[in-house]
């Protein structure tokens, strides 16, 4: 398929750079699509229609298919990134909001939002092998570099769940401040970090203590601390930055990671959610949900260089390379 | 091999940190005086006979869950009293079990409630009083609202006025007390926000408005003033069903019909109210009242406490909520607190008509050093609650 689009790029003398340069997707809450933006031209290419409230977004690790929370439809869409066709649904358990993909490839960890449960699917023989009772509300789900230990936030009991994922089992359960939305174990895996929306912080808790190590805040001029909603982030490989979305403060917090200090704020769209970077981190795409836009950060510079509009309240972001 | 010896060091340090949670075991009551309700003209919308305990249950299950992962465990002790039953003996038999009470009275049952000597250490939540007295000069220390008063609601709907510049005002009230408290209500937050009312009307006509409303509603508006809104005032939810698209002139309905500020409402789904929606739905069979979300945040309140100082002792409780560590996450975008001064919650107002959320108070432009939604209520200065200075 690539191909030919490049040899039809070709023959009529277009550029190429459409057909093979690498995407980011973005799930659009309120408009049941992914917007795929072309990373080259900074615009949407395609728009892809998927089932109900598509929110957690996340491509196997081989980028071979995407998965999809279809939150709504109460599935896990599997979909063909070539085509944009719907291939499989996946047992999810009721309304999947967010999930993480096992370094296996082969397990996906899905938070059930309505359910307070974590459910696990096989992804290959299509069965959810294990569900964990959480706290209310699990949402935010990061797994270890190693894949040893799963977690699952829980915004309304305001909890970090620790899973062994050899038991299946809880054998940890650590408290954060209020509305816990998104966790992301460090690269090294050395720390797990948790964000939590309405008590305003990121919580980093050191993994094998699962203890609290750090606690950081954030503080905008000119806008009232309760405005700032640390929901979304991303840690880059290199370890020199975190990037914080803020929620409806329409900031990005850019913080340094041995420090724990917030180094700068980058003005971004309306009530910022979550983000993906592109393949070398040279561009962060942040989801604005009430702006209904994408905007595009030079990492290097720390700077908004683009803006592109895309579906209704987009949530999640995730990167694909095509070549 | 590594991944046992891993999860048994796991298990271990599980068993370690567990411990640091002591069992703690929480009563919670909930005190409600069934009150007459007076001849309405519609029967359309009764008032649910568990308005408010449903609140409290949902809560106590989502502080049930938060508990069974920290060793604490929550149990609800409901007491119903009937219209001319024996509130102060229920109170006190409530008071022997546990010093947490989450009450759904007349405010004079309230006081009665917390100036018994057995409740000088309690922890009583008003719930189903709007009452702006109940914070202000009778006021009680050991009394929390997380009922927004009439004051905070009806500066949100002055705040809204002032917003859009619809600053001209007419009031039409009902008769009973509680809608010229109303009605009251709404005059002060004219006042402090600069709205005018240009006239207000006391609803006298006693004639059944399904038949009649057509010849009544423009007749009885037709002398008001040239104004933005009409503000009607019907806490009784007798004859304000009848005033949109009745009055004389073609203006906005506001106050308790039409554009409804509230400390909750179904329409309200955003910030994740959704889930608490959803889950009060399943729980109840109904969508979600005010005083529902009052006795569920006052029951979630005592269980953040809980969760957070791992005791259940009535002083250091209530020490922890007037804290600045105290903060609640209510579903309605900002942290929820309690104002030191009267014991009233902190919380945003959504203003609502009947299928959507219109906007939400306290609007950006109405500053404050403290925090906007001190814009809403009695402010500290203000204030004329004493028990809170001790």
């Amino acid at each position: 398929m690539r191909r030919f689009l490049t040899v039809a790029g070709f023959t009529l003398g277009l550029g190429l750079s459409s057909a093979t340069a690498d995407e980011i997707w973005v799930s659009n809450e309120k408009d049941d699509t992914i917007s795929v933006i072309d990373i080259d031209t900074l615009e949407v290419v395609r728009t892809i229609e998927v089932g109900e409230r598509p929110r957690g977004i996340t491509f196997a690790i081989d980028h071979s298919v995407l998965y999809l929370c279809a939150s709504d439809s109460d599935t896990v869409q599997v979909i063909d990134p070539e085509t944009g066709k719907i291939l499989h649904e996946l047992p999810s358990g009721e309304d999947p909001e967010q999930f993480v993909l096992h370094p296996d490839n082969r397990h996906l960890y899905i938070a059930n939002e309505d359910d307070a449960i974590t459910t696990v699917v096989d992804t290959e023989t299509r069965k959810v092998i294990a569900q964990i009772d959480v706290g209310i509300e699990p949402e935010g789900m990061a797994v270890s570099p190693d894949g040893k230990i799963a977690i699952t936030t829980s915004e309304t009991t305001n909890m970090a769940h620790w899973i062994d994922t050899d038991s299946q089992e809880l054998f940890a359960n650590t408290i954060v401040d209020q509305r816990p939305r998104h966790a992301e174990f460090t690269h090294d895996g050395s720390e797990l970090w948790v964000s939590s929306e309405i008590g305003g912080t990121i919580t980093v808790f050191d993994r094998e203590s699962q203890t609290e190590k750090a606690k950081i805040d954030f503080e905008i001029q000119g806008i009232h601390p309760d405005r700032v909603q640390p929901v979304g982030f991303e840690m880059t490989r290199d370890g020199k930055h975190v990037f914080v979305a803020l929620g409806p403060s329409n900031h990005i917090a850019v913080v340094d990671p041995k420090t724990y200090v917030v180094t700068d704020y980058i003005l971004v769209g309306r009530r910022v959610w979550h983000m993906a970077f592109n393949g070398d981190e040279s561009l962060l795409f942040t989801t604005n949900g009430v702006s209904g836009d994408v905007t595009v950060i030079d990492v290097a510079e720390l700077a908004p260089v683009k803006t592109i509009k895309v579906g209704r309240f987009p949530w999640g972001a995730a990167y694909r390379p095509t070549n | 091999m590594i991944v046992r010896s891993i999860a048994k060091y796991l298990a271990i340090l599980w068993i370690c940190c567990g411990a640091a949670y002591a069992e703690v075991a929480v009563t919670i009551g909930y005190l409600e005086r069934v009150e007459p309700q007076p001849p309405v003209l519609s029967n359309l919308d009764p008032i649910p006979e568990d308005e408010g305990l449903a609140g409290a249950e949902l809560g106590l299950k989502d502080n049930a869950t938060t508990g069974r992962f920290l060793k604490q465990t929550y149990s609800l002790e409901p007491r119903i009293v009937v219209e001319d039953g024996d509130f102060v003996s229920a109170a006190r038999d409530l008071l022997a079990i546990t010093p947490f009470i989450i009450v759904k009275a007349p405010g004079s049952d309230l006081l009665a409630l917390a100036d018994l000597p057995e409740a000088g250490s309690a922890v009583v939540f008003n719930a189903g009083s709007p009452d702006t007295a109940l914070r202000e000069a009778s006021c009680r220390a050991n009394v929390l609202h997380t009922l927004p008063s009439r004051a905070m609601l009806t500066d949100a709907l002055a705040q809204f006025g002032v917003r859009r510049k619809w600053t001209d005002w007419v009031i039409l009230s009902g008769p009973n007390a509680k809608d010229q408290a109303f009605a009251g209500a709404l005059e002060a937050s004219a006042q402090k926000f600069g709205i005018r009312i240009l006239e207000s009307k006391v609803w006298d006509v006693d004639a059944d408005m399904r038949r009649n409303a057509f010849q009544e509603l423009p007749l009885f508006t037709q002398d008001f003033p040239e104004h933005d809104v009409l503000v009607v005032a019907d806490e009784t939810d007798d004859f304000g069903r009848y005033v949109p698209f009745n009055a004389w002139e073609p203006r906005p309905v506001a106050g308790t019909e039409g554009l409804v500020p509230a400390a909750w409402d179904r329409t309200v789904e955003q910030w994740g109210a959704a889930q608490l929606q959803n889950r009060f739905e399943e729980l109840a069979g109904r969508t979600m009242r005010p005083v529902d979300y009052a006795a569920w945040a006052a029951m979630r309140t005592i269980g953040e406490a809980v969760t957070r100082t791992n005791q259940a002792e009535a002083g250091p409780i209530r020490g922890y909520i007037l804290s600045d560590d105290f903060e609640l996450a209510g579903f309605k975008g900002r942290p929820q607190t309690f104002r030191t001064w009267n014991g009233q919650m902190r919380q945003p107002i959504p203003l609502t008509h009947p299928r959507a959320v219109v906007a939400q108070a306290p609007f950006e432009g109405f500053l404050h050093q403290r925090t906007e939604l001190d814009t809403l209520g009695i402010d500290e200065a203000e204030s004329a609650c004493k028990a809170f200075r001790e």
